[in-house]
């Protein structure tokens, strides 16, 4: 009993525990699940890249990139500037990742430098960086010379803070071969695009320079006698995961509908470092498999507590209570295992 | 405190100016900021007047985890949701005045301990990571904050009918009035109960701290440098010049209030004490090594968890003296910025992860909030926008506390690496 609560995890037993009583609680509140399974597989194609940028970090031993929105910031450069030369369509969405590429390659290289450079204190000073980027971001929208209708406030100056992609790219890859069994439906474009980008990031942990980012992650004093520049991977991996965190928030949008801007990023890294952490990953370990399950998980849990929480109470908003607990409180029970695993 | 300065054969001033260079670019900052906002002068020291008597306590409350090593608190939040609960408890009683403001006090003490316990207790299981794990703690309380205030209240525990309820009959609203005139609710309830003008504050305080620092030397036979008496010297004659100059009548008449600040001297005194005691040297000596106090028979995680206690008590105070200020509480939100905003300013002030004083508390103070004044005017004057200057605010908090911490990560990496 003991080892098989051990190898599951006992957040990932709890989380799964919960997911699984409100989704039964809904069956039992006569609530249609078929529109709950698709709305879970919706979350899960529009949230999974974002979780996925987790991998390459936690593996490379920078612990989870709570600097997300940095990378999140380039993929909305990418799709600002996309729009603004007037790309429609699929070449709209491929040129917002186009454009967002060399932006996520450069920041990430800085900030892969950058926590070169204080090592052991990476997951506090990540989240403030993260944080003072977006306001700077915030300060650039208003001030970078855009000039396309959609995007701009009609009066006054800057970018909207919101705007949909409805003429665009909205929902290009949701649509894309998209099918439905009754009221069951799948965006097959999205789930090809999430399930293809776990693979491809699969396929990087198996290469050369993947295992050795993991050797480095792993046990940096060994790594380093077996020659792997640890310093120099630990930047590649911080490369991927600011790549990964561009591209997606750009396929997130194209799902959402919309583009947020200003301040939207700022708390955007919380959600999908307590999402791998769901799935089994820790601070210093993660696979891919862990942000298939954590974003199930923890997305399924979101999507289902929403509504079975409006039903049984109109009044509050328990439903969003339940993700700050949820979110906050698998952070910190991972944090508390950071100096049991070896490292301190 | 400030050995470097103090010891007469060491004031070395590329050393100072290099310790410094935060301060000086927050006092670049401002100076530049009061040139391009166009407020009135008699406005901006007001404001800054009331900001620096109302925050001051909750950046002192920081000062004792930093010397024991634990860095900086994050966690004071919880401190400033212990508050809040004792506020929002009296408020719905109806209890008003400096007495129901005791009350509240005194209410929130145990609360702040227990919140502060499981805090501390907390920090020790995350040795290394306390920063990312108060800021966590905040959310993942601000959690359960709300699950308590947004429904439990009126749902399982029934109230009667207040003003503080949503019209649905559960939770409560998003902002509580606790009075907007001073005799209503707690609104000045220690603020007005009496006021001494701000520059005669000034000059006595600056002149208590210089005949203390003379006598202190003495004491250990040795004489005070003339450089570090200066900024006292400047602040007494600025002081004098704005009381005693005919045009300046308005800007002379500036109160301050009184009990307030007998309050953060009172802190600021305890501070120093703490540092004498058993307890205090304990503080230091952990903050110094934890593996030698540890073989010294220090209880390091016992310390530790006194010094968080602490901490989230005084937090829990400072931010009932904050409210008693400002008077309305959003009841969702008030709690939230505290930690980054404390701890923004005793960064600007000089401090650092491990080693932060009274000095560092108050200028910083002082500094943070001129920029916070001034920049969405000089934003609009800049830019003709004045959002751009709350953006560029908001960046420098941030900015501030990860180059504070990235400049210390990367200083012990490298000390690590000599080694």
């Amino acid at each position: 009993m003991e080892t098989v609560i051990q190898k599951i995890g006992l957040p990932r037993l709890i989380i799964t525990a919960l997911f699984l009583f409100v989704l039964v609680l809904g069956g039992i509140l006569g609530m249609p699940m078929i529109s709950f399974i698709s709305d879970i597989i919706k979350r899960m194609g529009m949230y999974g890249i974002l979780v996925l940028a987790m991998v390459p970090s936690i593996q490379s031993g920078t612990g989870p990139n709570f600097a997300l929105p940095i990378g999140i910031l380039t993929g909305l450069l990418g799709i600002v500037i996309s729009l603004e030369i007037g790309l429609v369509g699929m070449a709209g969405f491929l040129g917002a990742v186009g454009f967002a590429l060399p932006f996520a390659i450069l920041v990430g290289f800085f900030y892969g430098k950058l926590l070169n450079m204080v090592k052991g204190a990476e997951m506090t000073i990540a989240t403030y960086t993260g944080f003072a980027v977006v306001q700077f971001m915030c300060i650039m929208w208003i001030v970078l010379p855009f000039q396309s209708g959609t995007m701009k406030w009609a009066l006054g100056k800057g970018l909207r803070n919101t705007f949909p992609l409805d003429n665009t790219f909205g929902l290009i890859l949701n649509n894309f071969m998209a099918f439905s069994i009754g009221n069951l439906h799948i965006p097959t474009g999205l789930l090809l695009v999430f399930f293809g980008t776990c693979f491809a990031v699969w396929l990087f942990t198996k290469s050369k320079t993947g295992t050795e980012i993991l050797a480095g992650g792993m046990n940096p004093r060994f790594a380093i006698a077996s020659g792997v520049n640890i310093d120099r991977n630990r930047i590649i991996a911080n490369i991927l995961s600011t790549v990964l965190g561009a591209f997606g928030i750009i396929v997130y949008s194209q799902s959402f509908g919309f583009v947020q801007l200003y301040t939207a990023p700022l708390m955007m890294a919380f959600p999908a470092v307590a999402a791998v952490l769901i799935g089994g990953a820790t601070a210093q370990r993660a696979r891919v498999s862990h942000v298939i399950i954590g974003v199930v998980l923890f997305q399924g849990l979101l999507a289902v507590s929403l509504p079975v929480a409006n039903q049984l109470v109109p009044e509050g908003n328990l439903s969003e209570i339940i993700r700050m607990v949820v979110q906050n409180g698998i952070i910190l029970y991972a944090l508390t295992k950071v100096n049991d695993n070896g490292r301190n | 405190m400030d050995k470097n300065l103090l010891t007469p054969d060491k004031v070395d001033i590329k050393e100072a100016l290099r310790q410094n260079v935060v301060v000086l670019i927050f006092v670049f900052l401002t100076f530049g900021g009061v040139l391009l906002s166009d407020l009135p002068f008699y406005f901006m020291v007001t404001e800054l007047v009331s900001r620096i008597s109302r925050n001051s306590f909750l950046v002192l409350s920081l000062i004792i985890p930093i010397m024991a090593g634990v860095g900086l608190n994050f966690g004071i939040v919880v401190g400033a949701m212990a508050g809040q609960m004792a506020l929002i408890f009296i408020t719905y009683q109806g209890w008003g005045g400096t007495g129901g403001l005791l009350i509240a006090v005194a209410l929130s003490t145990p609360l702040a301990i227990l919140f502060g316990y499981f805090t501390g207790v907390l920090f020790n299981k995350t040795k290394g990571q306390e920063m990312i794990a108060g800021l966590i703690v905040g959310f993942f309380a601000n959690g359960l904050y709300q699950f308590i205030f947004l429904f439990v209240m009126g749902k399982v525990i029934p109230l009667k009918d207040t003003p503080m309820l949503k019209p649905d009959g559960i939770g409560l609203r998003n902002t509580i009035s606790m009075g907007s005139k001073h005799g209503e609710g707690i609104k000045y309830a220690f603020d007005y109960i009496f006021r001494v003008n701000i520059w005669w504050l000034v000059i006595g305080t600056a002149a208590v701290i210089m005949v203390v620092k003379v006598l202190a030397n003495r004491r250990k036979k040795f004489r005070t440098p003339f450089l570090t008496l200066v900024p006292y010297i400047l602040m007494i004659l600025v002081s004098l010049v704005i009381t005693f100059t005919p045009g300046l009548r308005l800007l002379a008449n500036i109160k301050a209030p009184g009990v307030t600040w007998l309050i953060i001297i009172a802190l600021c005194i305890f501070n120093v004490v703490i540092i004498k005691t058993k307890l205090g040297q304990d503080f230091r000596a952990i903050g110094q090594s934890q593996h030698i106090s540890s073989v010294a028979g220090i209880n390091v995680d016992r310390t530790r968890l006194i010094a968080v206690v602490m901490s989230t008590v005084l937090a829990a105070w400072g931010q009932i003296i904050f409210l008693q200020n400002v008077g309305t509480m959003n009841t969702y939100g008030s709690h939230m910025q505290v930690g980054m905003f404390a701890i923004a300013s005793i960064l600007i002030g000089g401090a650092s992860v491990s080693n932060a004083n009274i000095r560092h508390a108050i200028l910083g103070v002082i500094l943070f909030h001129s920029v916070f004044i001034v920049s969405p005017t000089a934003g609009k004057t800049l830019f003709g926008d004045a959002q751009i200057g709350e953006f560029f605010r908001a960046f420098v908090v941030y900015g501030v506390i990860g180059v504070s911490l990235g400049l210390h990560a990367w200083k012990t990496a490298t000390a690590k690496k000599k080694v």
